[in-house]
């Protein structure tokens, strides 16, 4: 099975730079980085981060995203990056 | 000949045949710390300083004769059957109209009394007509009841039209009966002029849709200026109805069906604000719908939904065979309830043993009881091993359980109903509880009345800002989309014009947010005549609302904040019930009775499939699935592993979908097809899964991308419970048998075990036993305690009062300290522009609810017929179109075509609309922009084009033809039953 086949990286682009966009009122910039890491860890299904970090390693190299949003994925990739795909059964 | 053999369904718990007899204390209850003491009839009688003496006697168990006071209405003192006499003073004071005193000594009867009632009652009864043992009142007439009570033996002026020594009388017994309101009639001739029915209009419904028209013996109710009901302003809540003492006022279904023998109380199935009902009865036949008196969401009251709208339960409609078949094109099957579940589960689990676990999910019902809702997140959870569940709240008040929990530590409102009562000052933002919460407009009406002050936060002129004796001191008309420009811009004022609770902030909430929260709103970018361009909002108007809610109208005074779907159905919708948490706090308006942040909860259930685990990331109770010790709790209960990690919430099980990735949808009582938007995005996703699920009452819309029909039932026909906006729990009863022979949640159940998952509860207090034992903040919730107070709101434990609790963060937030976030403005990314220039917003009407499915299906229809685009003048002039003209919209996302209702309810710029037709495609238009924390849609604004047209679109008329088809599919499983059935026949024949 295939679950990393986004066919419009664009939707997860435009979904994550969204929440950048509300952390970016901080004026502390590391809490912004926690806030955006946070939401997405809390909310966003594996499949999910899995395409964002796709589009992020891919020929795109992340085109479209946040600075906020590139900087997050990359400084907390380890935390953020779900494990291969889950098993079949 | 043998007829098919018909299954025999029984109750499980069937209702005791008892009325509910409510009684009628006559005026209603005063509360004061002081009390009297005085003497009826010889007994002493304590009552609360005020009351009257018609209220201490009933109190007391002294039955004092009346007819035109009752206890929902103020006294009027007009029909003089409740004179008594009082020692010391002269005549016979009418009791309902005279307050009880100390040390009065009071005689209900006497033959002076008797005399006089007698006499009242003959003057009544000469223009009466006397077709008592015909009439619909008969058993339930309190006209009667009082001839019987004074002893009515002759009427010496003849009665009607009657010839007494000669001359006959006046009389309004030829009176035309009005018979256009489909649900009650108004018999005019029957009319003794008591005056309830208008009083109930003024006083508990607030639309002032009826007078006495004419004076003396021409005095006659009239619905607006002498009109039929149905052409005058009327609502048919039925409050005149229900107050109606003799047969004046009637529901149709009495007429037709005769008085119920019992009651039954239960849950209206309708808005979130949860009328508690009683269910009359004739064997399990409804009879009608009569608003409790002791329902606290409603305290008697209801609208035309709760009251009237049930019809739809047992409508030809009704699907109560299960279904199935291999692809959508394919004509449905009639199967067993065992092989349709079968079929079901085989397929998900073929599915997930082909794509993964993961590959499937649910989606549950904000319609279904808690119980139910439990149970299928429990079988998505434990029997399909994945987090997908998710809930229609995701489209409508998700923002709120993120919000408020961010910045209060739970997702609920703050107060109860009634706290409005003690409201100063209420501030209403993208609400329209005339529309879609009227019995709460009403409560709210009838406090504006008293002099409390309103703000209205609305691009509509909404009912509230200008209807009789309620006017908005403050209507903030903003551009759709600015909410958060606006919420920033009264914080802006709150903290540079020293408005700010600081004791409370000091002692309530997070020092530190808050600084930062002040820092922010501080700048001047966040200032209303900085916004004003952003929002078209005047920032002096901006700068009184903010003053009039900081300080509550007063010294010490009360505001609080009721807001809807315009605030959370929006791109910023998160950010902006954050918003309206910061300036609560900061001004010190959480925590107590008149204030609060209350979300007006679109469909019956909302609040209870929220707290019921419905969101993929959380288990019931708002715990978030990755803690380990919470889901330990379930894993032990369950007896299955959880997987940690979220699931994926509905617009991602759709996009999911169209990936191939997500291939088996399981879906309870909801009809995403019709009610989520963009609607052609939606049908792609359906039509590329393999497995469709839908369990429904109707062949709705989603059902036509099904595989697999279950028939649903009613909340007539189950056991259960419902949360209301309160948090408060009421019990759902059985009163009718499933008609497809089962409950929602004994399908689930049913689901489960074909699945290999075992369930075996016996009676939804089972479940509720279970949600208990899991949940913290249901831990005091039991059947056994619903029945005996009528309802519990949670949090309800050990740590609060017995019933629950009716206000929330009395002394400290949820969370702790009260969190303070900054609220950047952030432009829609739905822009006008010139091939979009307007923008669209949606909305919903009194009379239909949500989809339609339900209220399309009763005589409502009458009152809203199809949706309409609401288009102000100045923008229908530039396009040519004039009222009733169809018109095509066209946004990014599709195009529909409805017809124009040319108003100033919209400002120029904006158009509106209403989505409870599928034909309409309201959602065809919407698209899929959604809010940046919980991708609730943003149905609220829409950037498109309106011009004059001449036909449907191309997907209205694509629509169509795909609708037509799949009813023929339908009707090909249902017409070869038919055809089975009249084979059999003949072979008994032969």
């Amino acid at each position: 099975m295939s679950a990393v086949t986004h066919s419009d990286p664009q939707t997860i682009v435009r979904l994550a730079n969204r929440i950048g966009e509300f952390f970016a009122a901080y004026p502390c910039h590391d809490e912004a980085v926690e806030g955006v890491a946070s939401h997405l860890r809390k909310f966003w299904e594996p499949r999910m981060r899995r395409q964002l970090y796709a589009h992020l390693d891919g020929a795109a190299q992340g085109e479209g995203l946040s600075e906020l949003l590139r900087e997050t994925a990359l400084a907390r990739r380890a935390e953020l990056e779900p494990a291969a795909a889950p098993p079949t059964r | 000949m043998n007829a098919p053999a018909q299954p025999i369904h029984f109750f499980r718990a069937r209702p005791l045949p008892a009325r509910h007899a409510e009684c009628d204390h006559g005026t209603p209850a005063v509360v004061s710390d002081e009390g009297v003491t005085l003497t009826i009839d010889g007994f002493e009688v304590s009552v609360p300083k005020g009351t009257s003496l018609m209220r201490a006697a009933i109190d007391a168990g002294i039955q004092v004769p009346k007819l035109c006071a009752t206890d929902m209405l103020d006294p009027f003192g007009s029909c003089r059957l409740c004179l008594v006499e009082i020692e010391g003073r002269r005549g016979t004071p009418a009791s309902c109209t005279t307050p009880a005193e100390a040390g009065l000594v009071v005689r209900t009867q006497s033959p002076k009394l008797q005399q006089l009632r007698r006499g009242v009652m003959e003057l009544y009864l000469s223009d009466h007509p006397l077709d008592c043992l015909t009439c619909a009142a008969n058993g339930d007439c309190e006209l009667q009841d009082m001839a019987g009570v004074v002893g009515l033996r002759n009427v010496r002026y003849g009665v009607g039209d009657q010839v007494v020594a000669g001359r006959s009388g006046r009389h309004h017994l030829d009176s035309q009966k009005d018979e256009s309101n489909p649900y009650f009639t108004y018999d005019a001739s029957k009319c003794i002029v008591c005056n309830r029915c208008v009083r109930a209009c003024e006083e508990v419904q607030g639309s002032f849709a009826l007078t006495i028209s004419g004076r003396g013996f021409e005095s006659r109710v009239s619905p607006g200026m002498s009109e039929p009901f149905m052409q005058s302003e009327c609502v048919s809540c039925g409050a005149c109805v229900q107050a109606c003492p003799t047969a004046t006022l009637v529901e149709k279904s009495v007429i037709e069906a005769g008085q119920p023998e019992f009651s039954v109380v239960t849950t209206c199935a309708y808005c979130g604000v949860g009328c508690s009902f009683k269910a009359e009865m004739k064997g399990t036949q409804v009879v009608r719908m009569v608003p409790w008196k002791d329902g606290k969401a409603n305290e008697g009251h209801s609208c035309i939904k709760g009251r009237f709208a049930w019809g739809y339960a047992t409508h030809r409609d009704r699907i109560t065979k299960p279904m199935i078949r291999e692809k959508i094109t394919d004509p449905w099957r009639e199967v067993s309830w065992e092989e349709a579940l079968a079929h079901a589960a085989g397929e998900f689990r073929r599915i997930q043993a082909t794509h993964g676990r993961d590959s499937v999910g649910g989606i549950t019902s904000s319609r279904c009881t808690n119980e139910e809702t439990y149970l299928v997140q429990k079988l998505i959870r434990a029997a399909f091993g994945t987090n997908n569940v998710d809930t229609c709240a995701r489209v409508c008040h998700s923002p709120t359980g993120y919000g408020l929990g961010q910045t209060f530590g739970t997702s609920a409102g703050t107060q109860t109903f009634k706290s409005v009562e003690q409201a100063d000052v209420v501030m209403v933002i993208g609400a329209n509880p005339s529309e879609g919460h009227p019995v709460f407009a009403s409560r709210l009406k009838k406090r504006i009345r008293q002099g409390a002050k309103l703000i209205v936060i609305d691009p509509r002129r909404i009912e509230l800002v200008d209807s009789p004796h309620v006017h908005a001191d403050f209507h903030l008309q903003l551009k759709p989309g600015s909410n958060v420009a606006v919420i920033t811009a009264l914080a802006h004022v709150v903290v540079t014009e020293g408005l700010v609770d600081a004791a409370y902030v000091a002692e309530r909430c997070d020092d530190a947010s808050y600084q930062q929260w002040r820092a922010f709103v501080a700048k001047p970018e966040n200032s209303p005549e900085a916004l004003e361009a952003v929002s078209g909002v005047p920032a002096a108007t901006v700068r009184g609302a903010a003053r009039l809610y900081a300080t509550g109208g007063k010294a010490g005074g009360n505001s609080a904040i009721y807001y809807g779907l315009g605030v959370t159905e929006h791109a910023q919708g998160s950010t902006m019930v954050i918003g309206i948490a910061n300036l609560a706090m900061a001004c010190g308006m959480v925590g107590r009775e008149g204030v609060g942040v209350n979300p007006l909860r679109g469909q019956n259930n909302v609040q209870g499939s929220c707290d019921m685990g419905s969101f993929p990331h959380e288990l019931p109770g708002y715990r978030h699935i990755s803690d380990t010790t919470v889901r330990a709790q379930f894993e032990a209960a369950w007896g299955v592993t959880l997987n940690p990690e979220p699931g994926l919430r509905i617009p991602n099980m759709l996009d999911a979908a169209l990936d191939g990735s997500f291939r088996g949808l399981y879906v309870q009582g909801e009809d995403p097809a019709q009610s989520d938007p963009n609607t052609q995005h939606v049908a792609a996703a359906l039509s590329a899964m393999e497995c469709v699920v839908v369990q429904d009452l109707f062949l709705n819309e989603t059902a036509k991308y099904a595989h697999v029909f279950l028939p649903g039932s009613s909340f007539l026909e189950k056991d259960g419970t419902f949360t209301n906006a309160e948090r408060r729990i009421s019990r759902v009863r059985q009163v009718m048998p499933p008609l497809a022979g089962k409950a929602d949640w004994e399908v689930t159940q049913a689901l489960a075990n074909a699945l290999g998952y075992p369930m075996a509860y016996q009676h939804p207090e089972q479940i509720m036993a279970e949600i208990a034992a899991l949940t913290p903040s249901f831990a005091g919730v039991s059947y056994e305690k619903i029945e005996r107070l009528g309802s519990v709101q949670w949090p309800c434990n050990e740590g609060t009062d017995e019933a629950g609790t009716a206000t929330m963060h009395i002394e400290r937030f949820v969370r702790g300290k009260g969190r303070f976030f900054p609220t950047q403005y952030v432009a829609s990314e739905e822009k006008v522009t010139r091939r979009f220039p307007l923008i669209l917003t949606t909305g919903r009407v009194l009379s239909q609810y949500n989809v339609g499915a339900q209220t399309r299906r009763t005589e409502n229809s009458r009152w809203h017929e199809e949706d309409r685009l609401e288009i102000h003048p100045h923008d229908a002039e530039e396009r040519g179109v004039k009222h009733g003209d169809w018109v095509g919209i066209a946004s990014r996302a599709g195009e529909t075509v409805l017809r124009a209702d040319v108003t100033e309810r919209v400002q120029p710029g904006v158009v509106y609309t209403t989505f409870h037709f599928p034909e309409s495609g309201a959602n065809v238009i919407t698209t899929d922009s959604s809010d940046w924390a919980t991708n609730c849609p943003e149905y609220k604004v829409t950037a498109v084009q309106v011009s004059k047209v001449s036909q449907l679109s191309e997907w209205q008329q694509g629509y169509a033809r795909f609708s037509r088809n799949q009813e023929g599919l339908l009707a090909q499983a249902q017409g070869q039953v038919q055809v089975q059935q009249g084979a059999q026949a003949t072979e008994a024949v032969k």
